[in-house]
């Protein structure tokens, strides 16, 4: 958030900024994200996650229990089954809280849209959505994009005046 | 042994397990009834020897025809393999289990009630396996119409706005 810095002190160490900037900046640099590998895309996100992309040089960190994330990224088929469990796993992890949904399996029910029976038609149908990845998979690259974006996203956020 | 010499040899002990299959076709064709006596003649029998179940497949003929299980036998000392055919009417079908006699059998009985409703007499745990405890139907019969809703969940694609 240096770009909105209010006033820095180079000699003293001392910066002047808004408490919301405060906030959005850890937030934003450390989206963990609460894994939901449900078919194929989550081998790419996977991918996305070792050494070789290297999601954590973004302070995204895979966690397997919604208590611990900020951030749920549902990749890959969601059946109707899994449905009701991806919504009460939502509903466990604690505020702020995001989701990107990956892949067009958990975008809108991908190549299931017709004739899956069981495939929940969209992840949006449950929870709410801030970030869509396309793609079938969606490259790790196209991953990280959709973080960068969440992180974006968080940044504009005012935490301090949130009327709700 | 050849399908011809396996069929002979389960005529011989069970004549009435026997239903008549088309020419040339690659299959016994079994009767519910005599079922669970014919798959323990299978296993332990010297010269049949089936200790494997490859494969337990559910199948439908289409609305108003009868719902099948086949069988897919494998002998590891006698290396031949059998394929055994059970057709059920449609409702209220009932066929032995044979979990006891192939373990394979017990999950795979589970997913053929599951996806097609054919009930297995004597199976030790005969739920759902695949789909939720309180889902209605059996979807891989040809004439299943999906729910509208799942626990107020739509399930059909939303296409408004697609035009
Ligand atoms: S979007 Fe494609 S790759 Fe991803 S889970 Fe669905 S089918 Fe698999």
């Amino acid at each position: 958030m240096a770009v909105s810095l209010v006033n820095r002190f180079e000699q003293d160490n001392i910066i002047v900024e808004q408490i919301d900037n405060l906030l959005n900046w850890a937030r934003a640099g450390s989206p963990w994200y609460f894994q939901f590998g449900l078919a194929c895309c989550a081998i790419e996100m996977m991918a996305a996650a070792a050494p070789r992309y290297d999601l954590e040089r973004f302070g995204a960190m895979p966690r397997s229990s919604p208590r611990q994330a900020d951030v749920m990224i549902v990749a890959g088929t969601v059946t109707l089954k899994m449905a009701t469990r991806v919504k009460r796993l939502y509903e466990q992890m604690a505020n702020p809280k995001y989701v990107i949904s990956m892949g067009s399996c958990a975008n809108s029910g991908g190549p299931y849209w017709q004739y899956g029976y069981h495939v929940l038609k969209g992840v949006d149908l449950v929870v709410p959505v801030d970030v869509y990845v396309p793609g079938c998979p969606p490259r790790p690259e196209a991953l990280m994009q959709g973080l960068l974006e969440l992180q974006k996203k968080i940044k504009e956020d005012t935490p301090l005046r949130r009327v709700s | 042994m050849e399908l011809a010499a396996i069929q002979t040899r389960v005529g011989a002990v069970h004549p009435d397990a026997l239903v008549p299959t088309d020419e040339g076709a690659a299959y016994l064709s079994m009767t519910p009834e005599h079922w669970a006596d014919v798959a323990q003649l299978l296993r332990s029998d010297e010269e049949l020897r089936f200790n494997v179940l490859m494969c337990l497949t559910g199948y439908d003929r289409g609305p108003g025809e009868p719902l099948g299980v086949a069988y897919n036998l494998h002998s590891m000392d006698k290396l031949h393999k059998l394929e055994v055919r059970i057709e059920v009417p449609r409702d209220g079908g009932k066929i032995p289990s044979v979990a006891q006699i192939w373990r394979t059998a017990e999950w795979h009985e589970r997913e053929a009630y599951d996806l097609f409703g054919i009930t297995f007499v004597g199976h030790p745990d005969l739920r759902r396996i695949l789909l939720p405890e309180d889902w209605e139907g059996y979807p891989l019969r040809k004439d299943y119409k999906e729910p509208d809703y799942y626990r107020g969940i739509p399930v059909p694609k939303d296409k408004r706005g697609w035009e």
